[in-house]
């Protein structure tokens, strides 16, 4: 297969990139356009260090072709933030200590703002705080730091600067 | 020994100083780094005209190597250079580097392979997809050995031997004793004492660090290489690598800024290390290796699996009169840190109690298995799981209450272990009280469903210095800036348990500045001093000690040149809180910290003040300079039809002295409580003929956010005379004591005895059919 060009928007900028077809989303992410806030630790969709999301949706980065996502717009743990300004969820962690080695954070983060994303509005369990994240492993912090993170989000502690 | 530790009997004491940053809420210093994406790990390194590295493992347990051929593969196009243990100096090297016997590992070894997953050879390509097809190119001739993968069939001599002239398989042996162990059983006999016996069988279990075993070489023509690693100790990367490669230790630079994960699995020399240095030197560019998640699970190492023989003698009003214990533990390939396992296992065994009478006989034995080695609680998660069953099913064989019977044993307050260990603060009682107290208060639980309980305690850094460590064992110097800015340069090593903050905390308490004033630099050999790094819990305690240290002296030139300014009367003492320095008896009589400071510099020809601070132990025994102790209670509920657990909650209380990082001391509790869960009742390596069954994160089954059941933690403060502000170690213990408690509530909530670990379905179920059976045949 020939390498062919790729456009998609990775946190706002708009990025062309030359790759062959069965490059995989997170390897344009991290080795192409040097992003490597996102993380890889296994080679089989199981640990959730790479989640991103694509239109705003949690995608495992590690589990599609780059190619999919052709003029979409991709977000990675460096778009959170904006100008300087923490968002909830990243506030959250740092005040709950909802990591420590911190290379699953990114990843979890992502998985979490796609869940506070899609609850917007509506009052969330606590169960349905940890099924949210349960595609993400974090071999640190036993998870119910990073519960307690998105939950104070979730009931409005924090607000959007 | 014994006379010199009784000369250092202190009473422990609480202290009620009000502290400024200890024990204060604060954030993570390298918190906006690691949520913001911008931390960056070894995996994540990438320099210019950087080669790729990939390994070739071995496909057998145990083979000889007649030749290998390399020549195809250095034919394909973009491999820059194929390497075997030829292009190595051959050099065994282990962590144990004061017994010659123990280093016994050769990455790339010339002669034998002696575990699957073993290097053979390595690659440096100008990508990762041709390193990985130049694997295949290499063509290895190997002679087929006959292979061994249990200790009690590798000891038997008729077994194949693993190392040449280690006799039967037998790697390092530990004896443990004190009182007169035969004698005591003898008297229990005879007095009608209570003397039980059982066969344990702990599992292994993967660190599974979330970074996966990564590093980075770079050797340059002027005959120094720069690594960036992924270590729990820079210090030993450099030292063992420096030994590897004949060259001087201050040649070779190791960086470690961040490290996803350790959990004693990375403070040894790993392949990742050694293959990328020695390829590097070869070409003299970059070579970056990384595992896959499978190379990770197949090819480091694991925690020590454990054959425990325990026999116990109690009186009939719960007194604990003698102990015998054997245990055979499955060592693997190769020493590494297996041998401290062995001994801490087999002490900790004994922990928490007074016993009169105690023998223990450890035998590490090699097999044709990835090699097994300290993995938090360095051997005591499973010494823990034997004792605290026994303990608890002998209470219940003598109808014994199992708090009064644990209480009337604990160890206590200045108490000696003969011979070993001298404990100075132990808050043992009173965690036994308030977990009592809670478990009391939960009332009954319903059908199939009880709390278990178990107790333990831990150390705080090892004494020992096996590594031969010509420094001390924690170092740091501290230097203020005109402006009052502090820098502050440990060795000590942060893989995400924050001693980066910890020691932040330490020298902003001591300096009386803010945390925000202290700039930390750590993991890096060209910059920080040597320390041993981080395992055996020992970072709070040494580099805590030496960072007061340091501070103490940089404050002490600030402070005299305050009373020489300020023109005080001698009598005053002066101190420095919040940036505010003061007259202790009068606060409101001081001047600013920030024109100290500038004055000071000024005084002194324009030198920076510089601190320095030093810690090694000494006169503390041979095990640990402190220990913490636990109390941890387990609520489960057990499916009787299919087997399957639900952990309701786990309350734990806890000793750990003062605590410093409150936010730190949650975050050690629960993510050791995931682990050891894990630990308990998921978490296996099941192999065949030596080849691991589940070498992936769909088969190896770890604890998930939604199986994580909620935590507490009701702190026990001691203050520790040993540790710095009194604190001792938080983070490694908490994973001894939940595999036993979770078998303890197993037992009491369905009446079986659990011998075997990982507590699964399928045993649940076996023992309740044997149960069953029993009855039946009643």
């Amino acid at each position: 297969m020939e390498k062919r060009a790729l456009k998609l928007s990775v946190n706002g900028q708009e990025y062309e990139v030359f790759i062959h077809p069965k490059t995989l989303l997170v390897e344009v992410i991290r080795d192409h356009l040097g992003f490597t806030g996102t993380k890889r630790g296994c080679e089989t969709v199981s640990c959730g260090a790479c989640t991103v999301l694509v239109n705003g949706v949690s995608v495992k980065s590690c589990s599609i072709l780059a190619v999919q996502v052709e003029g979409m717009e991709v977000t990675t743990v460096e778009g959170l933030e904006k100008d300087g300004k923490l968002s909830p969820i990243q506030k959250a962690f740092l005040d709950n200590g909802s990591y420590q080695c911190g290379f699953c954070t990114p990843g979890m983060l992502m998985s979490a703002t796609a869940f506070l994303n899609e609850n917007e509005g509506r009052e969330v369990t606590e169960h349905e705080i940890r099924e949210g994240i349960e595609g993400n492993i974090c071999r640190c912090t036993g998870y119910n730091s990073i519960v307690r993170a998105i939950d104070a989000v979730a009931k409005g502690t924090y607000k959007e600067e | 020994m014994s006379t010199e530790i009784k000369e250092l009997k202190y009473s422990t004491f609480k202290t009620n100083v009000k502290y400024s940053v200890i024990n204060t809420k604060v954030h993570n210093v390298d918190g906006i780094a690691k949520v913001t994406g911008r931390a960056q790990y070894t995996f994540d390194i990438k320099l210019p005209g950087m080669l790729y590295g990939k390994i070739l493992r071995s496909p057998h347990p145990h083979a000889r190597i007649i030749n290998i051929d390399t020549s195809r593969a250095m034919e394909l196009p973009g491999v820059k250079a194929v390497v075997t243990g030829k292009d190595t100096l051959g050099i065994k090297q282990g962590i144990w580097r004061r017994y010659e016997e123990l280093c016994d590992e050769q990455i790339l070894p010339l002669e034998k392979v002696r575990y699957i997953g073993e290097p053979v050879a390595a690659v440096a390509a100008v990508t990762e997809e041709i390193a990985e097809k130049a694997l295949d190119l290499i063509d290895v001739e190997y002679e087929v050995l006959p292979a061994v993968f249990e200790p009690l069939d590798a000891i038997k001599k008729d077994a194949p031997v693993i190392h040449e002239g280690v006799e039967r398989n037998v790697n390092v042996t530990r004896h443990i004793e004190w009182g007169d162990v035969d004698e005591a059983f003898a008297e229990a006999e005879k007095n009608g004492g209570y003397i039980r016996e059982d066969w344990f069988r702990c599992s292994g279990q993967h660190h599974m660090c979330m970074e996966t075993r990564a590093a980075v070489s770079s050797y340059t023509p002027e005959g120094k290489l720069t690594v960036w690693a992924s270590t729990q100790s820079a210090y030993y990367t450099q030292a063992l690598l420096a030994g590897v490669l004949g060259m001087r230790e201050g040649d070779v630079r190791v960086i470690a800024t961040y490290v996803g994960g350790g959990f004693g699995g990375k403070f040894e020399l790993d392949a990742a290390m050694f293959c990328s240095a020695v390829l590097s030197k070869k070409l003299c560019k970059p070579v970056k290796i990384v595992f896959t998640r499978e190379e990770d699970l197949v090819a480091t190492k694991r925690r020590t699996p454990m054959y425990y023989y325990v026999r116990t003698a109690m009186s009939r009003d719960g007194q604990l009169l003698a102990r015998e214990s054997r245990m055979f533990s499955n060592g693997g390939a190769y020493t590494g840190m297996g041998a401290t396992a062995l001994y801490l296992s087999g002490f900790f065994h004994s922990f928490p109690y007074k016993w009169k009478a105690y023998r223990y006989d450890g035998y590490r034995v090699y097999t044709n298995t990835m090699p097994s080695t300290s993995m938090r609680g360095f051997g005591a998660p499973q010494a823990m799981f034997c004792s605290e069953q026994q303990i608890e099913w002998m209470c219940a064989d003598l109808g014994l209450d199992p708090y009064e019977v644990r209480r009337k044993n604990a160890h206590t307050e200045c108490y000696e272990v003969p011979g070993q260990a001298f404990i100075q603060s132990c808050g043992m009682t009173e965690c036994i009280d308030k977990i009592e107290e809670w478990v009391k208060s939960k009332g009954d639980l319903g059908p199939n469903r009880a709390i278990g309980i178990s107790s333990c305690g831990f150390m705080s850094g090892g004494i020992f210095n096996w590594f031969d460590s010509p420094y001390s064992f924690s170092s740091a110097v501290v230097t203020i800036n005109n402006d009052g800015t502090v820098e502050l340069h440990v060795g000590c090593q942060d893989i995400g348990q924050g001693s980066n903050t910890t020691m932040a905390i330490i020298a902003a308490e001591t300096l009386g500045v803010k945390i925000e004033d202290i700039k930390g630099h750590s993991g890096d050999t060209d910059h920080c001093p040597a320390d041993l790094g981080a395992w055996g819990s020992r970072q709070t305690l040494m580099a805590g000690n030496a960072v007061k240290m340091a501070c103490e002296d940089a404050k002490k030139q600030l402070l005299e040149f305050a009373y020489a300014e300020m023109g005080l009367n001698i009598v005053y003492d002066l101190d420095i809180k919040d940036r505010w320095v003061h007259v202790i008896a009068r606060p409101e009589r001081g001047m600013k910290y920030e024109d100290l400071v500038k004055k000071a510099i000024r005084a002194k020809d324009g030198q920076r003040i510089v601190g320095r601070g030093y810690y090694t132990p000494h006169r503390k025994g041979m095990i640990s300079p402190a220990y913490s102790y636990m109390m941890q209670a387990v609520d489960a509920e057990v499916d009787p039809e299919t087997g399957k657990i639900k952990i309701h909650e786990i309350m734990t209380a806890h000793d750990c002295g003062q605590p410093i990082n409150p936010l730190g001391l949650v975050g050690q509790l629960e993510g050791a409580a995931s682990m050891a869960l894990g630990y308990a009742y998921l978490e296996d390596l099941p192999m065949d003929e030596g080849k691991l069954l589940n070498p992936n994160l769909v088969d190896y089954k770890v604890i998930r956010a939604p199986e994580m059941p909620k935590t507490g933690m009701i702190d026990i403060e001691t203050y520790e005379a040993e540790g710095p502000y009194g604190a001792k170690e938080a983070g490694e213990g908490l994973t001894n004591p939940t595999a036993a408690a979770l078998g303890n509530a197993i037992f009491h909530a369905l009446g079986i005895q659990m011998k075997e670990l990982p507590l699964t379905p399928e045993r649940i179920l076996k023992a309740l059919r044997e149960k069953k059976e029993k009855e039946a045949n009643k």
